[in-house]
């Protein structure tokens, strides 16, 4: 039999015959890696989790037109320039001065389905508009002309050019049209200014061609990648202008290394407290192993060979420790992520090999020193029982 | 020239000589017994005679080699190579089968094998016993793998101490004929013993008594087997 061969006979026979002592430094080093493959996988979802919670506070990317306007064909483009699973959402605005009961507001034309994912934020007192003939109005508006959700009102369209040919009558509401209030627009913000409505609507009042001014987008990414996706539309889409709404993704960011900081720092922690219990729990297991390594030491075995024997053992116990561990974190990131973010995290096979590996270094060399010490050993006085 | 040979040594702690002058010689294939009451030094001589601790003054000679100022590490060399140690506990690994108690020997002295561990086994009559724990195994038995162990790797110096102090007379007995047939074999046996009827079965009986050797009993009627009666000489 090969010497390797029974070194492996040994430090196995050592774990699974002893198992209830070492069913203890399993733990402690199993909870260690659970923990700490736990955090790594929060790390590094974080990110993500906390992007999709951030896209609930508005868009962060803006299309602005080179030129005046631009047209639907053209959102289309730059929408496509964006990876479908990070695109929340992408949202058309077209802005034109119409009036109510003679006083000058603001229309926007927008599409509400893609608002209400741009915008989740809005609170509507209501429903959102949904066919022609229906509009939202901004609480400021609606207190203003005293309007409630039912209401029929009549929006005039009066263009800048209009008003100043108009004729001395003063009838300048040449383009008007009814509609019916759905909802209020609640939002604490200058959208509670305007009147919403169909794009399609819009463009029907004001008798000119489906355009756009702006177009908000709620992406899903880092800074980076939105840098990446915002050059990636300037440079495929010439009659819009992307720029990044930087008082969002500066916030992000921030909050996101500090999270990230802090959960760093939890994980270096852990791993610490967990290379104290290892060393703890090793230092007992070699303290009640004292006669066995006298008496190795007696028939013959070397410092040398004691040590690798137990540190085969604390290592073997090690990975052990760090596969329960990898499999645990995940279970224990899962359960975070599904109860913090509502959502799930992904499996991360790379994961596992590391945390064995990490698990294997932090049990080695927090056992470095107690088995060290157990070298000090002195056969004779221990097999006297002394 | 003598397998072993001690040479006017001395073990002194502080005020106390644990060892005062012991000087003895012990030839290839002899049977020795060392007797002596508790604090004779029995215990001091035997960590010195297997190379487990040094003499503050002296020689220890084996084979013709001083060892008295040996490093820890080459005495640790020596007493893989020359000495079997058998044990009043036993001292088996409690998570090792019988047959990997005697096979740990043979690893830490040179390589592994399962079949030469069985044939010790079987030479001390426990081939049936080998895949058993220490703790299904009786006192007896657990002795008896604590012989194979010792002679797996043929030492010059068998050194047994106290090797029957926690047997009944039976196994005593099965023990002792143990020590006959390695002393047959021409293994060099020195027993540690407080038990006259272990002591006096020896070739040769040495006395401790205050750290000097106080007597030597040469036994006329060796014929290596125990006697239950009163005729002992001690």
């Amino acid at each position: 039999m090969k010497k390797r061969k029974m070194f492996f006979r040994m430090i196995t026979a050592s774990l699974m015959r002893r198992r209830s002592r070492m069913i203890v430094a399993l733990l402690s080093i199993a909870i260690g890696a659970t923990i700490l493959s736990g955090l790594v996988s929060i790390y590094y979802d974080v990110p993500k989790q906390l992007g999709a919670e951030f896209r609930n506070y508005g868009a962060n990317v803006i299309l602005t037109a080179t030129d005046g306007s631009f047209a639907r064909a053209d959102m289309q483009k730059a929408r496509t320039a964006v990876e479908e699973d990070d695109l929340v959402g992408i949202t058309p605005f077209r802005y034109e001065n119409v009036r109510i009961k003679g006083l000058p507001i603001v229309a926007v034309g927008t599409d509400p389905e893609s608002a209400k994912k741009t915008s989740p934020y809005w609170s509507v007192d209501g429903e959102w508009f949904s066919s022609s003939e229906e509009v939202m109005v901004g609480a400021n508006v609606a207190e203003k002309f005293k309007m409630q959700v039912g209401d029929m009102i009549e929006i005039d369209y009066s263009p800048e050019e209009k008003t100043d040919s108009a004729p001395e009558s003063g009838v300048i509401n040449e383009d008007f049209m009814y509609a019916t209030v759905t909802g209020i627009l609640d939002t604490g913000g200058s959208e509670e200014n305007y009147v919403y409505m169909n794009l399609p609507d819009l463009a029907n009042l004001c008798e000119s061609d489906e355009k756009i001014d702006i177009a908000e987008l709620s992406i899903s990414a880092t800074s980076d990648e939105l840098k990446s996706y915002v050059d990636k539309i300037n440079s495929t889409v010439p009659a819009v202008h992307a720029s990044i709404v930087k008082r969002v993704t500066a916030s992000e960011t921030t909050v996101l290394t500090k999270l990230q900081a802090l959960v760093l720092l939890v994980t270096i922690v852990v791993l610490a407290l967990t290379m104290i219990c290892v060393a703890t729990t090793m230092t007992a297991v070699v303290a009640e192993r004292r006669k066995e390594i006298g008496l190795r030491k007696a028939i013959g075995a070397s410092d040398k060979s004691i040590i690798q024997e137990f540190m085969g053992e604390s290592m073997l116990l090690g990975f052990f420790g760090g596969l329960l561990g990898s499999i645990l974190g995940f279970v224990f990131a899962q359960q975070v992520s599904v109860n913090v973010f509502s959502s799930s995290i992904s499996f991360r096979p790379l994961l596992v090999p590391i945390t064995v590996i990490v698990s294997i270094a932090v049990t080695g060399v927090s056992s470095l020193v107690p088995i060290r010490s157990a070298t000090d050993v002195d056969p004779a006085l221990v097999l006297k029982g002394e | 020239m003598s397998l072993l040979e001690l040479k006017n040594i001395y073990k002194i702690y502080g005020e106390l000589h644990a060892l005062d002058d012991v000087s003895l010689k012990v030839e290839k294939g002899e049977w020795v017994s060392i007797m002596g009451p508790s604090g004779s030094g029995k215990s001091t001589m035997m960590n010195i005679i297997g190379c487990m601790d040094k003499p503050s003054k002296g020689q220890v000679l084996i084979d013709g080699v001083d060892v008295s100022k040996e490093s820890k590490k080459n005495l640790t060399n020596i007493r893989r190579d020359k000495i079997g140690l058998i044990f009043q506990q036993f001292h088996l690994v409690n998570y090792l089968t019988a047959v990997e108690n005697v096979m740990l020997a043979q690893y830490y002295h040179s390589m592994p094998d399962e079949k030469e561990a069985m044939e010790a086994l079987e030479r001390v009559g426990l081939a049936d016993r080998a895949k058993h724990l220490p703790r299904q195994l009786s006192g007896g038995e657990q002795q008896r793998v604590c012989v194979a162990r010792a002679l797996i790797n043929y030492p010059e110096i068998i050194l047994a101490d106290e090797p029957t102090g926690n047997l009944d007379e039976k196994n005593e007995e099965i023990v002792v004929d143990l020590f006959h047939k390695l002393h047959d074999d021409g293994t060099t046996l020195i027993v540690v013993t407080h038990d006259p009827e272990v002591a006096e079965v020896a070739q040769r009986t040495l006395v401790l008594r205050d750290g000097k050797l106080s007597k030597e009993i040469v036994n006329e009627n060796f014929t290596g087997k125990i006697r239950f009666d009163d005729q002992n000489p001690f």
